[in-house]
């Protein structure tokens, strides 16, 4: 079914006796050619380009709970791809190039809304590395402005320029970024494949792989033994629970990291901004809604729950840069686990298991991935090599010294 | 004609008569009453409008759990939007607006979304609006977005502040209901360290809405006498108009205090709010329940609400919400609603109840049916009735009392994760097994719906809870009360009925979840996410219920096995400020400052923030216009004679042990084990993954002792690092570290001249043959007092850094201030001293960017082969030693009057421009005044082997483009002559 | 959270400085022959248990000792609190 402003109206006419389910709940068959471990963003939309654009068939995509209940569900719905490394760029700015027909792709509103990201600078240390930054991103074909506090003053008046601990010393903008209706992305994604035949089975957890001699021929699940010639996992923050099923440990932490939202505000701000003095980021929701976030609570956790310390210092970011939101009210936060890897970049690579692929390590960056972790990974479970954008996204990076480090940390998941 | 609707008694004061405006017009109220109870004394039910439809609305609640009542409250930098008016105090002079409409509240022009809402049923906007492409941003999104949101910030600066505090106790209530209050005494008499918090401004909760008797008293007035004796302890404290809005681990719960929201602006010196932080032992949750509603055709407009809250208007705030009410029930407790308002004089149209065997009255008119729909535009008028024999009636009223049942308060309980459990008995979720640790929990929160129960369940949890503690509680005994059974016959929306709201605010009706289930969001959190049901400011406290009986019944399941979706904190909305507190404006960060900073502020420094230190950035004479010419200046003047700068900021470590040799050894990639007494070294710190961390210079002053000094903004990390090296790799060693970046006041004092200047200051031979370059040691300054002098140079000239106790750092400035005045001594900032920096291809925070390998950084060759240190190891990956491996170099300008931007990357000379023909990045850059033009340093691949290569430098983001050489990164001096001179 | 500090008593997580898995402490050998796949596995791969779990912090604003806490990742339940120096000692390590 193809939805449209004329079957919103016919439907409305007729009582909307004729919506259909967005997808089928099918029940699982006995074997299938590729099987997605994982139904948020990255599953669902590795589903969806393996059965658009790499025609496979007999595909599944298994998730243990519902649909779109991880990350994708409980992000702060932000899109970009100012980055810095050759690592990651081209991967990014593929990104933002997938999400810019993605509705019309899919067709399903996402409510993607370019209405740019502002990264605030406050020394000149931070200028210099946002000019490296905003260059790289422009000789990797994407957008990128440098605007000075003046520019900022008048798009942002609210903004804290006046009394500010760390004052505002110019930005970089990039105006292609914005955000995205998050559940709608796994929405849409869940209908684009589920019509092209996918079978999305929900309720479904897979409780170990059946590797024999070195090959991986299934999944056991919740609903019994699924066979399959590939299996690629896509589970972000459970991703050393799934993958130590197979007996691998993996460069990766799992981190709860929290979100906020405000109650519904008159619109206040245009475009995403985010504080170079403290960790704070924040949008507004089409339904008015602030949208912010700031730094993980810094320890290992499966929990989906943090804790007040990191409340505070996120609403102290903010209130040091909007100073105005003092009297809105924050209605919820929420936490969501992190699949921290060792250098802050991801993984889409075989394992040493054949027939068994891997997708993860996003950190808190893998919302705006969606679309090109799902078409890289689409490639890789295909044709068996990497995307020409993901080619540095491989498990051994990190033997050889490769590693793609954007906030030069190291090795320590939580500061990534 | 004031207060039309005002009943006598309540607990409202009427000696007390207090003036407000709601949207430019005045009414009158008392203390005591709400923002609302005081609009429904003067008859106004319309209070606002819903999210999406605009529909007209009134006060669904006598509480926090208000969906429709939400006002703009206030004026100016304190205006407060989607306030509720069902919590908000009374006080003289309240201004208060209606939100969320266009025109007037009676004439909202966006209510005809409501028109149209056929064709905005749940999701709509998911399935149209997508062409073409470019008109989402362009033409829909602003429209939906200048609809959406619902009131609107000042965008002034938040005039109050707020406080933060801890408090700690044995045993924290939340709640001062019936359950709460006896859990109280019972603590409160054995001695246990009470908080009792409640987040109405008076406590009693039920109680004071109810007319039935406790003992001898009326409820209210038990609370009042027992809120009394629990004053007198010292042992309790009474925290009402306090919100505990979140259970968080190990026993911590987060609250809000409302200290001068009853007020028109706060007191002198207090805060608008505070945020306890509440560490307890043990917590006894009695956050008692809140009504549900029934779901029925157009059961939305004003003057429907829910029988509990028409009870509260009428016996605590002593108003009738209009002078003829109906009730719609499906239990008892619509009957207790009845008997209320009639024995108040409030005229009952008829108590609609679906059960056929509902209790009779001969007071009014008890029907059997439903209620099928109702009439009035910006008001109830009529309600029509299906009763059980099939024919209908229509009543005249102005209000509806909806009686559904009563949900527990479970919140708090599932903050940790736990899920409820269905009960059958009273048809609704009650705590389930897994309570957040240390949490119990009492009375109508734990599904004790009796008065009775309540003050059972409070004593019975606490004893436990106290007993825990080893606290002996004392038998008491309790008054008798109401102990009710629940009769009800579980029923959540009307048949048929379409249009029937189940969340107010967001206007989700029984159809959206049809849809939402036809379309396949059948998980519950599909559901909230498709239908926006309960995301709204109330979060679903009055909604989500009705919403999950209409899902299990569409899908064949039970309640329980829909399930519920997460409770989430804050329990109610939260002002973020405060949840900053006082760490807004300056006050964001502490401010740190160094013992020559008042010094610095005479000389008119310019200062710069880095981390959390204020360092003088330069320090403009009269007659200088730009920043330049300061800076131009001082690092001229201190080439040519003497200059001085506050280096107090850099880490300082004391390592001291037998083995700190050994130890540094271990922590630098370079050796330290033969560093002669009274002699400096460069240090390079790796991380274990082989990247550079940090540089700096340890200096050894004794056998066992040494100075290790870091950069600025990694003196806490380094120290981190080295303790973590020492605790937990080699604990054995003998070797003890402690930070003594704020025990020393430290300046660099550099130049031709620095010896001369020195020698009238430092008590000691300083010549070069006594205290030759790289020299370090303990000495004494002006006749004795106690100083360390290292004879090392940042700035590439001869130079010193000189240290005395923090104490006698503005006096070691000042001192060294007028010894230098004969060599026109020039203080320099931070500028002039990395323009020194960089003249002399120094790496700082630019080049040590955590992605920079001693290789990169041309120190390839002081990683030790000969020994184990941190980083050693994996620093030899091959991907780190490539042969094109980034190197650092020098980058200058063809043309002298070209600049060379830091971030500017470098391209061939001849080559493509973009990312894959990427050769490197300048870091750093400056004028050099000693040189007459621009330079750089950066990193460019095989760097070292391309001396004299011309090349491209490029910024697109900033228009530059221009021709370079790269050369040595040492532009002064590379000899190093001066340094030893 | 609360850290049962062994030699201060019951201190706030908020004055500690978290670094993670407490087999960091069990740094390898470098003069081993597998000295470079061993660093690359102490400094890379971990265990990221669901459940408990032993972890370093480091009581920044406090004593500055390395502790190594036992907490179990899905619930936050802290179960045991070791000075890290006595947890080297006790897995082999000395100078």
């Amino acid at each position: 079914m193809r939805y449209s402003g004329f079957k919103v109206i016919k439907e409305a006419l007729t009582g909307h006796k004729g919506w259909k389910p967005a997808w089928r709940d099918p029940e699982p068959q006995a074997h299938y050619d590729i099987i997605i471990i994982g139904g948020g963003g990255h599953g669902l939309a590795t589903a969806y380009y393996l059965a658009k654009e790499y025609k496979q068939k007999r595909i599944a995509v298994l998730e243990k709970g519902w649909i779109g209940g991880g990350n994708v569900g409980r992000n702060t719905t932000i899109i970009r791809s100012n980055y810095l490394l050759d690592g990651n760029e081209p991967f990014y700015e593929f990104s933002l190039k997938l999400w810019e027909g993605l509705e019309q792709d899919f067709n399903y509103n996402a409510m993607i809304s370019q209405r740019g990201i502002l990264n605030l600078i406050h020394s000149d240390a931070q200028r210099d590395a946002f000019v490296r930054r905003g260059n790289a991103m422009m000789l990797n074909g994407a957008d990128a402005e440098m605007l000075t506090t003046e520019q900022i003053k008048k798009r942002y008046p609210f903004l804290n320029t006046e009394d500010a601990r760390f004052p505002i010393k110019g930005g970089l903008a990039q105006h292609r970024g914005g955000t995205v209706r998050h559940d709608a992305v796994a929405w849409g994604y869940a209908r684009g494949a589920d019509s092209r035949g996918v079978d999305i089975i929900q309720n479904c957890e897979v409780t170990g792989f059946r590797i024999e001699n070195g090959k991986c021929l299934g999944v056991e699940t919740s609903r019994g033994f699924i066979g399959a010639g590939k299996v690629g996992c896509a589970v972000a923050g459970s991703s050393s629970r799934l993958m130590s099923k197979a007996d691998m440990r993996l460069p990766m932490e799992s981190h709860v990291l929290q979100a906020f939202v405000s109650e519904g505000l008159k619109p206040v701000l245009p475009g995403v901004i985010t504080f170079g003095a403290g960790h704070f980021y924040c949008s507004q929701s089409d339904k008015g809604g602030l949208v912010f976030g700031g730094d993980l609570d810094g320890y290992n956790s499966y929990a989906q729950r943090g804790n007040l310390p990191v409340v505070e210092d996120v609403c102290e970011g903010g209130m040091a840069i909007l100073p105005a939101i003092g009297r809105a009210r924050l209605l919820r936060m929420w936490g969501g686990i992190m699949d921290m890897s060792m250098d802050g970049s991801p993984i889409i690579d075989r394992t040493h298991i054949d027939g068994l692929y891997f997708n993860g390590g996003w950190c808190y960056g893998g919302f705006k991935a969606t679309p090109a972790s799902g078409f890289c990974f689409a490639h890789l479970l295909a044709k068996d090599e990497p995307h020409p954008t993901a080619t540095a996204y491989r498990f051994n990076r990190f033997e050889k010294g490769l590693m793609i480090d954007e906030k030069g940390m190291g090795n320590q998941p939580n500061l990534h | 004609m004031s207060q039309v609707n005002r009943l006598s008694g309540g607990q409202i004061d009427t000696g007390q008569t207090l003036q407000f405006k709601f949207d430019g017009k005045s009414f009158t109220g008392h203390t005591g009453d709400t923002l609302a109870s005081a609009l429904l004394a003067n008859g106004v039910r319309l209070m606002g409008r819903s999210f999406k439809y605009h529909r007209p609305r009134g006060a669904l609640t006598a509480g926090s759990e208000e969906p429709n009542a939400l006002v703009e409250l206030r004026s100016g930098a304190r205006q407060e939007p989607n306030t509720r008016a069902t919590t908000t105090e009374l006080f003289d002079g309240l201004l208060a607006n209606s939100q969320n409409k266009l025109g007037s509240l009676k004439f909202d022009l966006l209510s005809i979304n409501d028109r149209f809402s056929n064709f905005l049923s749940a999701g709509f906007y998911y399935k149209t609006f997508m062409w073409p492409a470019a008109f989402w941003e362009k033409v829909y999104e602003p429209i939906i977005r200048n609809a959406a949101g619902l009131g609107s910030l000042s965008l002034q600066d938040d005039p109050d502040v707020y406080d933060k505090g801890f408090l700690h106790c044995d045993l924290l209530i939340i709640g001062a209901g019936p359950a709460g209050l006896a859990a109280a005494l019972t603590a409160g008499r054995a001695g246990a360290d009470v908080i009792l918090a409640d987040e109405d401004f008076r406590m009693g909760g039920r109680l004071n809405s109810e007319t039935f008797a406790l003992g001898d008293h009326s409820g209210a007035d038990w609370a009042d006498a027992t809120v009394a004796e629990l004053a007198a302890l010292p042992n309790v404290r009474l925290m009402a108009r306090t919100t505990v809005i979140g259970a968080f681990d190990h026993g911590i719960y987060g609250a809000v205090e409302r200290v001068s929201d009853h007020l028109p602006t706060p007191e002198a010196n207090k805060p608008r709010q505070i945020l306890w932080r509440i560490y307890t032992k043990r917590t006894v949750l009695a956050a008692g329940a809140i009504e549900r509603p029934i779901a029925f055709e157009n059961n939305d407009r004003p003057g429907i609400m829910l029988g509990s809250a028409l009870r509260t208007y009428a016996n605590r705030f002593a108003v009738a919400a209009d002078k003829r009410v109906a009730i719609f029930t499906n239990n008892d407790d619509g009957h207790r609603t009845a008997a209320d308002l009639h024995a108040r004089g409030v005229k009952i149209a008829a108590v609609v109840d679906v059960r056929p065997d509902a209790p009779r009255s001969t007071d009014y008119e008890v029907l059997h049916g439903e209620v099928v729909n109702t009439k009035g535009r910006l008001g109830l008028t009529f309600a029509e009735v299906r009763l059980g024999d099939g024919s209908t009636r229509t009543l005249e009223c102005g209000a509806l009392g909806m009686s559904g049942g009563w949900n527990p308060n479970v919140h708090m309980t599932c903050h940790q994760r736990g899920r409820p459990t269905w009960n059958n008995d009273i048809a609704a979720f009650v705590p389930g097994g897994e309570l957040p640790p240390g949490m119990s929990v009492a009375g109508a929160a734990n599904g004790d719906l009796s008065t009775a129960g309540a003050l059972t369940g409070g004593v019975a949890a606490t004893t436990a809870a106290l007993k825990e503690l080893g606290f002996k509680t004392k038998k008491h005994t309790l008054p008798q009360t109401e102990d009710a059974p629940v009769n009800l016959t579980p029923y959540w929306y009307v048949e048929g009925c379409k249009r029937a709201w189940l969340d107010q605010q967001n206007d989700v009706t029984v159809k959206d979840v049809q849809l939402s289930h036809q379309e396949g969001f059948r998980s519950v959190e599909h559901l909230k996410r498709y239908t926006t049901l309960g995301m709204a400011t109330d979060q679903g406290k009055t909604s989500n219920m009705g919403g999950l009986a209409i899902m299990a019944e569409l899908a064949g399941k039970t309640i329980p096995e829909v399930g519920t979706t997460i409770f989430r904190p804050p329990y109610t909305p939260t002002a973020i400020g405060v949840l900053a507190g006082r760490h807004t404006g300056q006050d964001f960060h502490p401010k740190r400052l160094t013992p020559s900073h008042k010094w610095a502020t005479e000389q008119g420094a310019v200062f710069v923030e880095v981390g959390n230190w204020l360092r003088a950035q330069w320090f403009p004479r009269a007659g200088e216009t730009t920043w330049r010419q300061s800076v131009d200046r001082e690092v001229l003047a201190t080439r040519k004679s003497v200059g001085v700068c506050d280096v107090t900021t850099l880490g300082k470590i004391d390592v001291q042990g037998a083995d700190a040799a050994a130890f540094l050894n271990k922590v630098y990639c370079n050796g330290f084990a033969k560093l002669a007494v009274g002699k400096t070294r460069y240090g390079l710190m790796l991380r274990e993954d082989g990247i550079a961390m940090d540089d700096g210079t340890a200096g050894r002053l004794a056998e066992d002792h040494f100075v290790v000094t870091t950069t600025t903004a990694n003196a806490l990390p380094v120290y981190r690092h080295m303790e973590f090296v020492r605790q937990c790799l080699f604990p054995d060693m003998d070797v003890q570290l402690i930070s003594t970046t704020e025990a020393w006041a430290q300046y660099a004092v550099a130049g031709p001249n620095s010896r001369k200047l020195l020698e009238k200051i430092v008590d000691q031979d300083i010549s070069n043959d006594a205290f030759p370059f790289m020299a370090c040691m303990n000495t004494t300054v002006c006749g004795g007092l106690r100083a360390r002098l290292f004879r090392i140079s940042f700035s590439g000239e001869l130079a010193y850094e000189i240290a005395v106790p923090t104490a006698y750092g503005d006096a070691l400035m000042r001192k060294i201030i007028e010894a230098g005045a004969e060599f026109d001594v020039t203080p320099y900032g931070t500028e002039a001293l990395g323009v020194m920096r960089i003249e002399k291809g120094h790496a700082a925070g630019n080049e040590l960017n955590g992605t920079t390998t001693a290789l990169n950084l041309g120190m390839g060759r002081m990683v030790s082969k000969a020994k184990d240190s941190i980083g050693s190891k994996l620093s030899e990956r091959e991907g780190l030693n490539t042969a094109d491996a980034l190197a650092q170099v020098g980058i200058k300008p063809i043309d002298p009057n070209d600049p060379v931007p830091a971030g500017a990357h470098l391209m061939k000379a001849d080559g493509p421009v973009d990312a894959a023909h990427d050769q490197g990045y300048a870091t750093s850059a400056c004028f050099s005044p000693n040189l007459g033009h621009a330079i750089a340093i950066g990193f460019l691949k095989d760097g070292a082997n391309r001396m004299g290569e011309k090349m491209r430098l490029v910024s697109p983001l900033t228009g530059v483009d221009v021709n370079v050489e790269i050369v040595s990164a040492h532009f002064i001096d590379p000899e190093g002559e001066r340094l030893r001179a | 959270m609360i850290i049962e500090h062994p030699l201060l008593g019951p201190r706030d997580s908020a004055e500690f400085t978290y670094m993670g898995d407490a087999r960091l402490i069990d740094r390898p050998d470098a003069s081993s022959e597998t000295a470079a796949r061993d660093f690359y596995e102490y400094g890379y791969l971990r265990e990221n248990p669901a459940g408990w779990h032993d972890e370093l912090w480091f009581h920044e604003a406090g004593d500055r000792s390395w502790l190594v806490v036992t907490r179990n990742t899905l619930t936050h339940e802290i179960s045991k609190v070791e000075m890290a120096r006595d947890v080297a000692r006790s897995r082999g390590r000395s100078k």
